[in-house]
């Protein structure tokens, strides 16, 4: 009777201190930033709750063009990482050979760099003087006043090069799980190689497809460090707005709407996609 | 060559492929192991100019800030490494975040894999979603929440905000790291010790730990690198405080010294020695 008892309190003992933590610096932070952004007042004379909804219409009248600029940016750079990194996964799963976890620490490689410095390096990379771009113009075979820093360019191809191996990964794993005897049966029943890719290989591919683009296109919205180090004024995402009304401004209400907002969508595509696929599947992938 | 001999010699299947295709693979063949390598030298092209830039003469006397121009080979940042105090002020914060928020995350992510590997119980499915919409969430979203969670207690930030935002990101990869290994874990060894008369602690100090260690140490490899990298949830929580990805964002206004690169190069190469480490400590065990 006993042992029944602290077996069954056994997992609730190990979840506590995590769930706990979990709990308070996760889960109620998100009730309570909606409720931030349903407060008035300033941050010298405290803020209090008013239910004034009006941060969502002043959010979406003025800062809209913001939304749309961090979706565009994030949908192109999505679909290029897709287009990019597909044939490469497919390569290390397909043909890796014996060498395939030394490509998937190739692959990984990038993150023993920090983030911030590796976009910095980006910064090195595309300026006008840099070693790159600086001598192709001493060689002349740019215009003078071609630049590449502080365009879109620059943030979306940004974008696509620090998210990359989270398509990558995603990709290799479920191209790699799948049976390569599916592969032959549809070589012995006259499947041309264009047909055994397309129907065969890229739907069974689908779950890490779905992945990558997930675990790709949330970061790509929420992001303002690429456009910050590499783009200009005119390359403003949300990201930036949000980051300079909490710690700029200090104008807690109007930054609280905007990542409700932003959380809202995430959470409809978060929801949708553990809907459709499950919640296993992607922790299978990160 | 050698696939068209064996086809030779072993007898010939009843549909052979076209010879005609032939041809035309043998091209195609090359196409994508040179799209693969020119997608890896891609990734890599930043990693070689953050090594190559620490090596670079700046032109300036004074302003000690790292030009676009390549100006000729220096050792001199790396004798100098640590001739930038706020700049090895920040590393320090950010090895000691790291540190302390790596042990505490693992720790709490490995029992809670431990709780949904082994046991059926209600409030698991909640615990598996809530594990993933921290993963999921975008990072701006978890910084900003949390700092709205301080701003209405009143909780100034500083150091101690910083680590308890490391364990709150850390826990989940944590806990999928690990049980990801826990999966193919054989109960039965367990058994075996609890029938050799080993009471539960002890079987999981002597058996169950020993078999989960290189799990553990690979989510706790990972847990530090995120927690070294992080810059968005950091920057909402530090208040004050900075971090060394803090310090080089605020650096890319006013110029960027060498020491930078230097130390980027350095913890680039700490972690890959710690990747190779690891994997061979793992290719050992299982021969």
């Amino acid at each position: 009777m006993r042992r029944r008892l602290t077996r069954s309190a056994a997992p609730y003992g190990l979840i506590f201190p995590a769930g706990t933590w979990l709990l308070i610096f996760f889960a109620i932070p998100t009730v309570l930033m909606l409720s931030l952004s349903l407060q008035t007042g300033t941050v010298d004379t405290g803020f209090r709750m008013t239910w004034h909804f009006g941060e969502y219409g002043q959010a979406f009248s003025q800062y809209h063009t913001y939304f749309l600029r961090s979706l565009q940016y994030a949908l192109v750079s999505t679909a290029i990482m897709l287009v990019v990194a597909y044939p490469l996964a497919y390569w290390i799963a397909f043909h890796g050979g014996r060498h395939k976890s030394t490509y998937l620490l190739l692959l990984l490689l990038p993150f023993f760099v920090s983030f911030v410095i590796r976009t910095v390096a980006w910064q090195f990379i595309l300026s006008d003087e840099g070693l790159v771009l600086g001598t192709i113009k001493r060689w002349h075979l740019l215009p003078a006043n071609f630049h590449v820093l502080a365009t879109t360019t620059a943030v979306v191809a940004g974008i696509a090069y620090n998210y990359l191996p989270f398509m990558a990964l995603p990709l290799y794993v479920s191209l790699e799980k799948i049976d390569r005897s599916v592969v032959e049966a549809a070589k012995d029943l006259y499947s041309n190689r264009r047909d055994v890719f397309l129907r065969v290989i890229v739907p069974l591919s689908g779950p890490g497809i779905f992945a990558g683009l997930l675990l790709t296109f949330v970061p790509a919205v929420g992001d303002y460090v690429n456009a910050s180090i590499l783009g200009g004024t005119n390359n403003t995402m949300i990201g930036n707005i949000i980051q300079t009304q909490f710690l700029v401004n200090a104008d807690y209400p109007m930054a609280s709407a905007l990542s409700t907002i932003l959380m809202g969508a995430m959470l409809i595509a978060i929801f949708a996609y553990a809907r459709t696929l499950g919640t296993r599947d992607i922790q299978e992938y990160v | 060559m050698s696939a068209a001999r064996t086809e030779e010699l072993t007898p010939s299947p009843v549909f052979a492929p076209a010879p005609p295709t032939r041809r035309r693979r043998r091209w195609t063949r090359l196409v994508l192991p040179g799209y693969s390598a020119l997608v890896i030298l891609y990734l890599m092209t930043p990693i070689f100019m953050i090594i190559l830039y620490g090596f670079n003469k700046t032109g300036h006397a004074n302003r000690v800030t790292v030009s676009y121009r390549w100006q000729g080979f220096t050792l001199d940042w790396y004798r100098r490494l640590l001739e930038v105090p706020d700049l090895t002020a920040a590393l320090k914060t950010s090895l000691l975040i790291a540190a302390t928020s790596t042990v505490v995350a693992t720790l709490l992510g490995t029992l809670v894999a431990l709780a949904l590997v082994r046991y059926r119980f209600r409030g698991r499915g909640v615990m598996d979603f809530t594990l993933f919409a921290n993963i999921a969430a975008p990072e701006i979203v978890l910084g900003a929440s949390l700092l709205a969670l301080f701003v209405t207690l009143g909780v100034s930030r500083g150091l101690l905000t910083i680590f308890i935002a490391h364990v709150m990101f850390n826990i989940a990869y944590v806990t999928v790291t690990v049980r990801a290994r826990l999966h193919g874990f054989d109960r039965s060894l367990e058994e075996a010790a609890q029938d050799l008369g080993a009471g539960p602690w002890t079987t999981f100090r002597r058996v169950t730990l020993p078999l989960i260690f290189p799990g553990i140490l690979a989510a706790a490899l990972l847990a530090f690198a995120l927690s070294i990298d992080d810059f968005v949830i950091t920057q909402f929580n530090a208040g004050q405080q900075t971090t060394f990805p803090l310090w080089v964002y605020g650096a890319t206004r006013v110029g960027i010294p060498p020491q930078v690169f230097v130390m980027g190069t350095l913890i680039f190469l700490f972690g890959v020695g710690l990747a190779i480490a690891n994997i061979v400590l793992q290719r050992r065990r299982v021969s």
